[in-house]
């Protein structure tokens, strides 16, 4: 008797390495936007993300000491928090909110730096953020380090020690999705620490277009907390960023002008 | 003596710590990081670090956030 084997394909593990701790999931997300913290907590859990992004700001002095906080369902044992330096137009201001939240994590020292330059545009300031990541660096601090699209800026932040390099795909919570392809291509094929595009994605295709462009991840946070049903959202997310990276590893056909028939000419009868 | 407590100026008894004042703002066990000055106060020293007419103070927490 001869036994059927099944044999189910077992996906090769792909883990995303980040300053050396392996990640299975390639979706960074942040926690802003919600409507509340079980929202928060319940499209974190749907999106799988393993990483997580939180801003620093001002305890609310006065607040109900029983209300509950962000931590409360976003835990340090669960997920990996990165604490960001959204909001800031400094690097000064950048340096101190990082000294601030590695505090506040009891010295867990990986950050998302970004240094802003304008409001409208909500683009990087990159004179700023060099500056920042030098200080930092030197702290010890390791820096995902949000900046353009610019393929030469971002070599020069993984040169000074940025252990991940986050070019935009758009301004942040614009939602236009990928802007400039072949200018992400280009810091990919560049690139000898993780890519991640962090902003501007809008909806899940973008994400897979990302992940298919060879980044090692994506980093969002309004286009799912602002979808209308942002927990569906983040499920969504989740298989895209997973579709997007197989279709990378497994090598998309070319291009081609012309038809080519899938069912061969060879057999037929007619 | 006043201290500015994140941003506002605020009275407070003389001859306080950080920790007295984390305690009287009702944030103990919270998780959060303080500055004095600008300067961070690690929380194995906020009980021994005294406070100052006129210090500046923040105290900050993790929210929501991209």
């Amino acid at each position: 008797m001869s036994t059927v084997m099944h044999s189910q394909p077992r996906p090769a593990a792909d883990p995303l390495v980040i300053a050396g701790v392996e990640y299975q999931s390639r979706l960074l997300v942040g926690t802003g936007k919600y409507r509340d913290l079980e929202e928060t907590r319940a499209a974190t859990e749907a999106s799988g993300a393993e990483i997580v992004t939180v801003a620093i700001r001002r305890t609310n002095i006065g607040q109900n000491p029983d209300e509950p906080s962000l931590l409360d369902v976003i835990s340090t044992d669960r997920y990996t928090l990165l604490p960001n330096t959204a909001g800031c137009y400094t690097a000064e201001d950048a340096v101190r909110t990082c000294r601030l939240a590695r505090e506040l994590l009891d010295g867990h020292d990986l950050v998302k730096l970004e240094v802003l330059g304008d409001e409208t545009t909500l683009f990087p300031d990159i004179v700023q953020t060099m500056q920042a990541t030098e200080t930092l660096v030197r702290d010890g601090f390791k820096i995902m380090v949000y900046t353009n699209d610019d393929p030469i800026i971002a070599k020069r932040f993984e040169d000074m020690g940025c252990v991940a390099v986050m070019p935009l795909a758009a301004p942040i919570g614009s939602g236009l999705g990928i802007r400039n392809p072949y200018n992400i291509l280009t810091i990919v094929e560049n690139a000898s620490v993780p890519i991640l595009v962090d902003a501007g994605v809008g909806t899940a295709s973008d994400a897979a277009i990302a992940m298919e462009l060879g980044c090692d991840g994506v980093l969002m946070n309004t286009a799912i907390a602002g979808a209308r049903d942002p927990v569906l959202m983040a499920s969504a997310m989740k298989k895209a960023i997973e579709a997007g990276r197989e279709a990378f590893r497994a090598g998309r056909i070319p291009r081609k002008r012309f038809a080519s028939a899938s069912s061969p000419i060879d057999g037929t009868f007619f | 003596m006043h201290i500015i407590l994140n941003g506002s100026l605020r009275e407070v008894p003389d001859n306080l710590t950080a920790g007295d004042l984390i305690v009287e703002l009702g944030l103990i066990d919270k998780r959060l990081a303080v500055e004095v000055n600008q300067q961070i106060v690690p929380r194995s020293s906020l009980a021994s670090h005294p406070i100052k007419p006129d210090d500046k103070i923040e105290i900050v927490q993790a929210i929501g956030g991209g």
